[in-house]
């Protein structure tokens, strides 16, 4: 009430005045509206886009990095490029796909040396300790060491060969007399290079490097292994527990 | 009289006057800035020699010069990133050099949109397009600040997702094409939405400079506003033509300089004047040249004192 007898004083030219402020208000408020809405799409990476090594944690490297594209040009190998508009990581942003070009691992880093901005972080040093991703056998039915057979590619082409991959030896239950080998990744020492899934020689790729977020699990904080806080006191925690003999199913008394 | 204001075209007494190259001097020597700074950065990924690498975001000449431009870097503050040291020295150079070299020179001389509002405002002039959708001379401050909410609100760089600054160079220089359809979009707006629609009010990148603006020394002067036969030429070609009327007319003891920000120190003013009342000069420049006697009243030249504010 107050309110409309207030307006009804005011002159034509003021309130005229005020209601282009509002819209233009308005009109500016709804378009950062939609860059919000937009922008809030654009967060979320897709499984197979890499980011380069030292890459701040997504949501960070969101606010971090500029666009510019210069670790694109530092990269000798063309691994990285920069996102399109449509349908991808956000608009502008520096990936890869390891099945196109995998990272070749420079041991200068040349892309994280290059970044202004610190989206790739520069307490990086040592490419052995970056982790792009963390490669996965997602196929188990179809990769061929599984299978019984000796392909091995994957293994002998990861640069941290016999730490980030190992050939597991296990029984062939399909023939009953030979070996399987199977590739097993460990995420410690896992790069995410992509280098294994580049080169695995299926059409479809049976190992895939995957976001971290997406393939690799966290251990939960309060969770203590018994064994591995032993070995750190040096001594058993509870003292003086009673360890009885294990028995076998089948082992008759 | 519509008709008679219509058939004139800017800029052509100039020419019949003084010539072709002074007519259009500023205008070539914009075009060939803008198609040298791309050049700069082309040269690597066509013949393998590396001049500038990076985009206009943030560049690096010569490995040894970073750029990096102030809307970019204010973005990445409100989404709370505090960026390496390398990124904040290329804001400083850049924000230096405009302080002295005109704030939104950026945007007559570098920014690769402009050629293509330039070109919306030259077939609106030709085509006698309607001046179309009124925006408010504020409207860009507020997107300014809605820009820098949104990048906040999600803790992203957001503009760079469809500024077409940045689009025009990654498009060129790492072949994404995808997002020139943002620059289709922006000539469509400015070509029948509203008249320097773009630039003249939404464009951020074009507001931080001119907040440089307010305080730079390279300025347009109105030095021989004593000759202006009104003609309203420079009007008409002017992108921001609120700004030429206080130097111009000199009404309240204005002085010659082009104060505004908002100038973007494009010259076509300089070029399109016949009676060359306009030059380059510097903020504190209160010179006025002598005022000539007042030509016999040429016909048909009254001055519609209200187009000036078109
Ligand atoms: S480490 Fe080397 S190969 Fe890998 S992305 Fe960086 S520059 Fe390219
Ligand atoms: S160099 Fe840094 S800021 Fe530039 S695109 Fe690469 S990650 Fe982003
Ligand atoms: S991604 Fe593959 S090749 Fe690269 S380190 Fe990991 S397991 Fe090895
Ligand atoms: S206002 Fe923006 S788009 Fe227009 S010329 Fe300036 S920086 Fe470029």
């Amino acid at each position: 009430m107050v309110m409309s007898t207030e307006t009804d004083r005011k002159t034509p030219t003021r309130r005229r005045f005020v209601q282009a402020t509002l819209r233009t208000a308005a009109g500016a408020g709804a378009c950062g509206l939609g860059l919000a809405l937009f922008a809030a799409q654009s967060r979320s990476l897709p499984a197979d886009a890499l980011r380069p090594p030292g890459a701040l944690p997504e949501p960070q490297f969101l606010s971090a990095c500029v666009r510019c594209g210069l670790c694109v040009r530092a990269c000798p190998y063309d691994t990285l490029t920069l996102a399109d508009l449509a349908a991808g990581p956000a608009a502008g942003t520096p990936f890869f796909r390891a099945r196109q070009i995998p990272c070749e691992m420079c041991e200068d880093i040349p892309c994280v040396k290059t970044c202004p901005t610190g989206a790739l972080d520069k307490s990086l040093t040592d490419i052995g300790a970056a982790r792009m991703g963390v490669a996965v056998i997602v196929s188990r039915d179809t990769c061929l060491n599984l299978q019984g057979l000796r392909c091995d590619v994957c293994y002998r082409v990861c640069p941290v060969i016999d730490q980030a991959i190992t050939l597991e030896q296990t029984h062939n239950r399909r023939t009953g007399k030979h070996a399987v080998f199977e590739p097993v990744v460990h995420p410690d020492a896992c790069t995410g290079c992509g280098k294994c899934e580049k080169s695995c020689v299926l059409t479809d790729a049976a190992i895939k490097v995957l976001p971290l977020g997406l393939a690799a699990g966290r251990q939960d904080e309060h969770y203590r292994r018994g064994w591995e806080e032993k070995r750190k006191a040096g001594r058993e925690l509870v003292p003086g527990l009673i360890d009885l003999p294990d028995r076998l199913p089948e082992a008759k008394p | 009289m519509t008709a008679r204001i219509q058939a004139r075209i800017a800029g052509r007494e100039a020419w019949a006057l003084h010539g072709w190259w002074t007519a259009h001097k500023y205008l070539i020597l914009r075009r060939l800035t803008q198609l040298g700074v791309l050049a700069l950065f082309l040269s690597g990924p066509l013949a393998g020699v590396w001049i500038a690498k990076g985009t206009l975001a943030a560049s690096l000449t010569f490995d040894a010069l970073p750029l990096t431009d102030p809307f970019v870097v204010l973005q990445s503050l409100a989404a709370r990133h505090w960026p390496e040291t390398t990124a904040l020295t290329g804001v400083a150079i850049v924000a230096g050099f405009y302080l002295v070299f005109g704030g939104r020179t950026f945007c007559a001389w570098v920014c690769p949109v402009n050629p293509v509002t330039d070109l919306a405002a030259w077939m609106r002039r030709r085509l006698g397009v309607e001046k179309g959708f009124s925006m408010r001379r504020e409207t860009r401050w507020l997107v300014a600040l809605a820009v820098l909410a949104a990048a906040a609100a999600t803790g992203t760089v957001a503009w760079e997702m469809i500024n077409p600054v940045t689009l025009i160079y990654r498009a060129a220089l790492f072949g994404t094409l995808a997002g020139l359809a943002v620059v289709v979009a922006v000539f469509v707006f400015d070509l029948v939405v509203a008249r320097d629609g773009w630039c003249g009010h939404v464009c951020p990148i074009g507001t931080a400079y001119a907040l440089i603006g307010k305080a730079t020394l390279l300025r347009v002067s109105a030095r021989g506003r004593a000759r202006c036969d009104d003609c309203l030429d420079c009007f008409a070609v002017c992108p921001e033509s609120h700004v030429i009327a206080p130097a111009l007319r000199g009404r309240d003891g204005a002085g010659p300089v082009i104060a505004s920000g908002d100038c973007t120190a494009c010259g076509r003013c300089v070029d399109v004047c016949p009676e060359r009342v306009f030059a380059f000069t510097h903020r504190f420049d209160t010179r006025v040249d002598a005022a000539v006697p007042p030509p016999p009243p040429a016909a048909g030249r009254s001055a519609p004192a209200a187009l000036e504010k078109a």
